[in-house]
């Protein structure tokens, strides 16, 4: 789950630019899909094209809170398929935007784990398809920390040899499951005094980062920059490609269990051609693109069985089982309380 | 005779035209949502409120806008420092040197922002060039953590605005007659009383010019905060930016962005107001 692109501060002035001028022109493929950048094969469009004659258009966004803000605003129009975190797909589902999975138009539903056909937010995969699973912990260097981080109060009250040297994810859910789960509290917790001690703990643990970073913390942990840092999995991965004393751990706390999928929207023209789409990534090789390329575990099991041993020895997270971190509690949307939650993100981000 | 009424307001309507569609309206668009209350999922819910503006006066906003202006007057003042004599130097060179040094002073520019800036995280990073440099010097104590703090956020400010600000002084200080200064010389006033009193007066308005574009530039820039402070000094702009895309509180957003535009239109009309009044004092001067 992501920000999945550069910086989201630069980057995303100028994706909110284009992508509103593309929202006001008629787009002339049969389907256009909202992505972040680089989570599907650059080539998906031809290999698409070659499969079925259908034309796509994808359009890319920088995070999930600004896809909704603009499904939001237009009722869902300009898109056919958005790809979004498990909370916001129960959003869009709640507002009547989601539109059904054609279950018999999607025959490779059945490559699913188990596992992730019983997600509490949408058992049955009844409005969503799971595209992209795994937890969110602790990325470091073995090399440089001193034993093995094991709990978040690690990150959140670092040791002084690593004051100044570890990052933390700034966006909304994420930042504040850090706290929650440090606490012990729910990752989806809305009583207003529990949120006020998050809270705390959160301004108390900003004064000992080095920076917030939601897209290039792995990059810091390669140069040396940082020792240890909040992240998905997906994303530790990359740094464990570049440099071997790189580990993920999840913390004895837990994670949260994230799940980013793809929703077809109501307001679609072309809805059959939008179950072809699904079908189409769900196909094992299309969907083993993600996890080979992207480095994030697929809830595909056709797809994951077809992956290179050698792939998950190097990127030991992707060998977890669904089984060993479905048990996580998963992201759910907070309803109201969301607004308490971006309030209390905006005042951890302004405290000094 | 028609001809010349008529044509100064023809041409002047695309202008207007476009300035009314891109700025004005947007502006006033910003303000409306500022009285609304905020949808769950961006938007806004028309409800009219007034808590939005309570909450860019609430101390944690308001400290944030108090310590943007502090850092945009920081780097305004040290930029003006850095950029006169770097104008006045050019301004004495030889006049077919000059457009070859203004051109070297711009040169910046033909770079994108965002590169500059990156070649700011690239140099100050804890394993960064300019750590390194130290090492192979002989330093070997911790590598000094120099990005992600205030002063980087100031430098990358001064960095990127300075070309604004040799270019404004200049301006002035070419224009300057330099028979003034020779006048004061002979009436007995040294080189830096000549300065103080008679060079310096004289090219205010320009330095004002500068100091003024970037202290607007910079306590609205919200790049150069996210990107070498790290998300962890935010300037005005990024709690607007937030506000806005991550939030999705837009009516805080505009309330914020509204105190914002308000305290930059005051700044340029106190600026435009004091460059007439110089401008009227030298007229004045000359008259007599």
């Amino acid at each position: 789950m992501k920000t999945k692109n550069g910086l989201a501060a630069t980057t995303a002035a100028a994706a909110l630019l284009a992508a509103s001028l593309a929202a006001g022109t008629a787009s002339a493929a049969d389907l256009v899909i909202s992505n972040w950048d680089g989570y599907m094969a650059p080539d998906i469009a031809d290999t698409f094209k070659a499969a079925t004659g259908l034309e796509i258009e994808v359009v890319n966004h920088a995070t999930n809170e600004e896809v909704m803000g603009k499904l939001m605003a237009s009722g869902g129009k300009g898109y056919d398929i958005v790809f979004v975190s498990s909370p916001f797909a129960e959003i869009l589902n709640g507002q009547g935007l989601a539109e059904p999975i054609d279950h018999a138009a999607v025959p490779n539903l059945a490559n699913l784990y188990p596992e992730a056909t019983t997600l509490a937010y949408d058992p049955g995969n009844t409005f969503s398809v799971p595209y992209t699973w795994g937890t969110t912990g602790l990325c470091y260097r073995s090399d440089l920390v001193e034993g093995t981080p094991d709990s978040w109060m690690n990150l959140l009250q670092p040791s002084d040899a690593l004051k100044g040297k570890t990052t933390m994810l700034a966006t909304d859910r994420w930042l504040m499951a850090a706290g929650e789960l440090a606490k012990g509290y729910s990752v989806n917790e809305t009583d207003p005094a529990k949120l006020e001690e998050v809270k705390n703990l959160l301004i108390e643990a900003k004064k000992t980062l080095l920076a917030y970073d939601d897209t290039t913390f792995y990059s810091k942990l390669v140069s040396g920059e940082a020792s240890l840092v909040h992240a998905w999995d997906g994303w530790c991965n990359y740094g464990i490609g570049e440099n071997k004393d790189i580990k993920y751990v999840v913390p004895k706390e837990g994670s949260d269990l994230w799940i980013d999928t793809i929703v077809v929207l109501k307001s679609s023209a072309n809805k059959e051609a939008a179950m072809k789409f699904i079908d189409f990534i769900l196909d094992a090789r299309n969907h083993a693109w993600a996890a080979e390329n992207i480095l994030y575990k697929v809830p595909n099991k056709a797809a994951m069985d077809s992956l290179d041993k050698a792939l998950v020895e190097q990127y030991p997270n992707m060998a977890m089982a669904p089984a060993d971190f479905t048990k996580y509690e998963l992201l759910r949307d907070l309803g109201a309380a969301q607004k308490d939650y971006s309030r209390i993100v905006s005042e951890i981000k302004a405290a000094n | 005779m028609s001809f010349n009424a008529t044509r100064p307001t023809l041409l002047a309507a695309p202008g207007v035209a476009w300035l009314v569609a891109f700025m004005v309206a947007p502006c006033l668009l910003v303000l409306s949502y500022a009285f609304f209350e905020r949808g769950v999922w961006g938007g806004v819910e028309y409800t009219f409120t007034l808590e939005n503006f309570a909450r860019v006066a609430d101390p944690l906003y308001a400290k944030i806008f108090l310590n943007s202006a502090r850092i945009a007057l920081t780097a305004s003042v040290l930029a003006i420092l850095i950029a006169y004599p770097a104008a006045y130097a050019i301004s004495r060179a030889p006049r077919m040197t000059q457009p070859v040094l203004l051109f070297f002073a711009v040169l910046p520019f033909w770079s994108n922002y965002l590169i500059r800036t990156y070649a700011w995280i690239v140099l100050l990073n804890r394993e960064g060039l300019v750590n390194n440099l130290l090492r192979k010097l002989g330093y070997t104590g911790e590598p000094l953590s120099m990005l992600y703090t205030e002063g980087a956020v100031i430098t990358g400010l001064v960095y990127n605005y300075l070309p604004f600000v040799i270019l404004a002084i200049y301006s002035v200080l070419s224009r300057l007659n330099p028979e003034l200064m020779e006048a004061s010389r002979d009436l007995g006033a040294g080189p830096v009383r000549t300065f103080l009193r008679v060079t310096l007066p004289l090219t205010l308005p320009g330095v004002a010019a500068g100091g003024v574009f970037v202290f607007v530039l910079s306590i609205g820039n919200f790049v150069t905060p996210a990107l070498l402070g790290g998300g962890r000094f935010q300037m005005v702009g990024n709690l607007v930016y937030d506000q806005f895309l991550t939030a999705n509180d837009w009516p805080f957003g505009a309330a914020l962005g509204a105190a914002l535009i308000a305290t930059m239109i005051v700044l340029l009309l106190v600026q435009a107001r004091a460059t007439a009044h110089a401008s009227g004092e030298r007229a004045g001067e000359a008259r007599e």
